[in-house]
């Protein structure tokens, strides 16, 4: 076991897997020699050689295309979109293409690749550096998306991104690459040195795609979160008192309905949160879900805390970013229901 | 064809790019070849773009090494119009220095400078007239500077403090100023450079006077949007000027990974027939002189021009880089050419119109400016403290009218 960052987790997910499997290839812009603007990729060309790892030219559609021939010839590409708020230029290529060709030409193509990119807020980056488009992604068939919350998870669910057979969406929370964030912005940084999932195993481990975690077991509410947001709700049942139980959901696609279930029915209760704007985000999907299979044993009604539907301001971030104080709003709300 | 190397086992191998030297390497630009100032020759704007193709292979440059202004390229300005751009290019230099320093200080987050593309971006503005539309990147606040923008609404955009123009809601350097000729700019790259051509379009179907630039970094010119311009550009002739900024890194990225296997950028051009102009980005002149060209042309209804600057990097591609780490520290200096402020002043100095203690002058007083536009502007607040747009902000401008469900969520938030 190692102390890894999620930086250094991601890293070694990379390289365990070029190590096993000549056939995975890592690239994007500045992932070569620089080693990625978040320093992901970093010492793999050194290691692997710039035919394995290296730069390619601003054009993200590009990645994305070059990633499905590479695929198609029987590679496994690991590439990387620098900012999610990038990849739109590479929307057609993903959603068309990259999620399709297995079904358009019944399996005589595939695309085992996987498409990592930072997402959310929390750093300051205005309304191209902040954004959540997970929903973009779920909404595809053929994708599979993926959003980790800590170290060993993001390890451990990129390296079965890797070995999977069809395209996985990787969303990796840009604030906690250095450490877990609570939400709590006006205090102290916290890093994954004192942090339980900021011990990670140095060889090769999976974490199944398609399985949620109960993060924080309790009995009053199920709160339904991924990624930071996993963060800020159980700082938030804490700070609240309110016995919840947080449910880290780790894959949105495949989404492990049994585990969401059970812990609703067991609650009587449920909230999602997530960073994304609200409407038509993934929340809408849980919240469908689970009055479709949980109605009977529903106390309430489902409630979502999500990003306000504007871009993501420079500004007033911390407006806008739902943090302790209005997830911990909602749930008091919640519980008086 | 250069590259090609035996192939005896019949075995393929992947080709990618290096450049010359990295960190701990002697800078080595000796693959840039420097035409003499004044060698090039000034076509008549309506030339056939088929008769100037090997001006995509050279570079247009009017200041020689002795200060002197040469060639068919120079005498576009007046010495009074010089003395002007070298303030414009120092005032920039100094604005970028107290932004920095500013940063550093937490007054904001973010900052990008132009330490050594001064020249790019505000001898361009002299060539517009008012009414003309620029499509910029985060690297040509000199548009802004030339132009006669209030530095202090520069600096409030960058603090989003109450007096943001932009409400908070951008990030720092990512202006925006319609009256002023000088379109929203965008934290994704290249989207403006089609955006550029679809107004001069639009200046042409209704028969207005106004031409458009858009603006792209070496880069950026990988993205599919630099393409789509150029082929719309080609088809429609629109009014429109379509420079390229290389300036040789793009974070740490060097140009050979953009560029590919053409020998310049101003070469993207000549497949879609367009003229294409490579000029010396450092000299002011220079930078000048092939604008005002360009902006004739669009303006006599010719068509587009694709112009690559060439140019260097010296700062940092923002407070996020760190170029140390992919690139010789050296390197700046090893550039062969030069810096545009240190190049006009000599310039000016050569032909008698200025001297180095005015230069030491008009700096000290450029200073003054400066600190007291900061002075202003930090009065109004930055960041994280003082007067900061309010929360109600965040709410408005999605849509002309805001619809019930943002309202809602607006009441919600108690604002």
């Amino acid at each position: 076991m190692a102390r890894m960052t999620m930086i250094e987790a991601i890293r070694s997910a990379m390289d365990v897997s070029m190590e096993r499997d000549g056939d995975v290839v890592v690239f994007g812009e500045d992932v070569g020699y620089f080693g990625g603007v978040f320093r992901c990729t970093q010492g793999l060309q050194q290691k692997y050689g710039k035919t394995r790892c290296f730069d390619v030219p601003i054009n993200e559609s590009g990645i994305v295309g070059a990633a499905i021939g590479m695929a198609a010839y029987g590679l496994k590409p690991c590439v990387e979109i620098q900012f999610a708020d990038y990849m739109y230029p590479a929307y057609d290529q993903l959603t068309q293409e990259a999620a399709r060709l297995r079904y358009r030409s019944n399996g005589d193509f595939t695309c085992p690749v996987t498409i990592r990119m930072p997402t959310g807020g929390g750093i300051f980056g205005g309304q191209t550096h902040s954004q959540s488009p997970e929903a973009l992604f779920t909404h595809v068939c053929g994708l599979q998306v993926v959003v980790p919350s800590n170290p060993y998870d993001a390890k451990g669910l990129l390296i079965s991104s890797i070995e999977n057979p069809d395209p996985v969406i990787f969303l990796e929370p840009k604030r906690l690459y250095n450490g877990p964030f609570d939400g709590h912005h006006d205090r102290p940084v916290t890093s994954w040195a004192a942090h339980p999932l900021g011990e990670v195993p140095a060889e090769h481990y999976t974490v199944p795609l398609g399985k949620a975690v109960v993060r924080r077991p309790g009995s009053a509410v199920t709160v339904l979160a991924y990624g930071t947001m996993v963060h800020v709700a159980e700082a938030t049942a804490e700070e609240t008192g309110i016995d919840a139980e947080v449910i880290d959901l780790r894959t949105l696609l495949p989404l492990d309905l049994e585990t969401i279930v059970a812990s609703v029915r067991k609650t009587g209760r449920c909230m999602v949160v997530h960073e994304a704007t609200l409407t038509s985000g993934f929340g809408a999907e849980l919240a469908a879900l689970v009055q479709e299979h949980c109605f009977y044993h529903l106390e309430a009604p489902i409630v979502r805390v999500a990003g306000w539907d504007t871009p993501y301001p420079h500004a007033q971030e911390w407006d806008y970013f739902p943090g302790p104080v209005r997830v911990g709003r909602a749930l008091r709300e919640m519980m008086e229901a | 064809m250069h590259d090609m190397k035996p192939n005896p086992a019949g075995r393929l191998s992947l080709h990618v790019p290096e450049p010359e030297v990295r960190p701990g390497g002697k800078p080595d630009f000796s693959n840039v070849t420097i035409p003499k100032a004044g060698s090039v020759r000034r076509p008549e704007v309506d030339v056939d773009p088929e008769e100037i193709r090997d001006l995509a292979f050279s570079i247009i440059r009017v200041l020689n090494r002795e200060g002197e202004a040469v060639g068919p390229w120079a005498g576009t300005l007046t010495n009074e119009e010089l003395m002007e751009g070298l303030r414009h290019m120092m005032l920039l230099r100094i604005f970028d220095q107290r932004m920095l320093m500013a940063q550093r200080q937490g007054k904001t987050s973010f900052y990008m400078q132009h330490l050594g593309e001064e020249a790019v971006s505000c001898a361009f503005r002299k060539a517009l007239l008012p009414g003309d539309m620029n499509f910029p990147t985060y690297r040509q606040a000199g548009l802004l500077i030339a132009g006669g923008y209030p530095m202090v609404d520069m600096m409030n955009e960058i603090y989003s403090n109450d007096a943001d123009p932009l409400k908070g809601r951008q990030l720092p350097v990512l202006y925006s100023s319609k009256e002023y000729g000088f379109f929203t700019i965008s934290g994704n790259l290249a989207t403006q450079y089609i955006q550029a051509v679809g107004w001069a379009m639009a200046s042409a179907i209704r028969q207005d006077t106004k031409i458009a630039a858009g603006w792209i970094g070496d880069g950026a010119t990988a993205e599919s949007d630099f393409h789509a311009a150029l082929v719309f550009a080609s088809t429609y002739r629109a009014p429109v000027i379509l420079n390229v900024v290389n300036n040789q890194w793009a974070i740490s990225t060097f140009q050979g990974i953009a560029r590919g296997g053409s020998g310049t950028f101003a070469a993207r051009g000549l497949g879609f027939g367009l003229p294409s102009l490579r000029v010396d980005g450092n000299d002011y002149l220079a930078v000048h002189a092939v604008a005002r060209w360009a902006a004739e042309r669009a303006r006599r209804n010719i068509g587009p021009t694709l112009i690559e600057y060439v140019t260097y990097r010296v700062g940092a591609h923002s407070t996020s880089d760190d170029p140390s780490a992919y690139r010789p520290k050296e390197e700046s200096e090893a550039w062969p050419l030069g810096d545009p402020v240190i190049r006009l002043k000599n310039h000016l100095i050569r032909v008698g119109a200025w001297s180095e203690e005015r230069h030491t002058q008009m700096e000290a007083e450029i200073r003054d400016t400066v600190v007291a536009a900061q002075k202003e502007a930090e009065r109004h607040g930055t960041l994280h403290s003082g007067g900061r747009p309010s929360m109600r902000d965040m709410f408005e401008g999605v849509y002309a009218e805001m619809p019930p469900h943002l309202k809602r969520q607006r009441q919600q938030a108690g604002v």
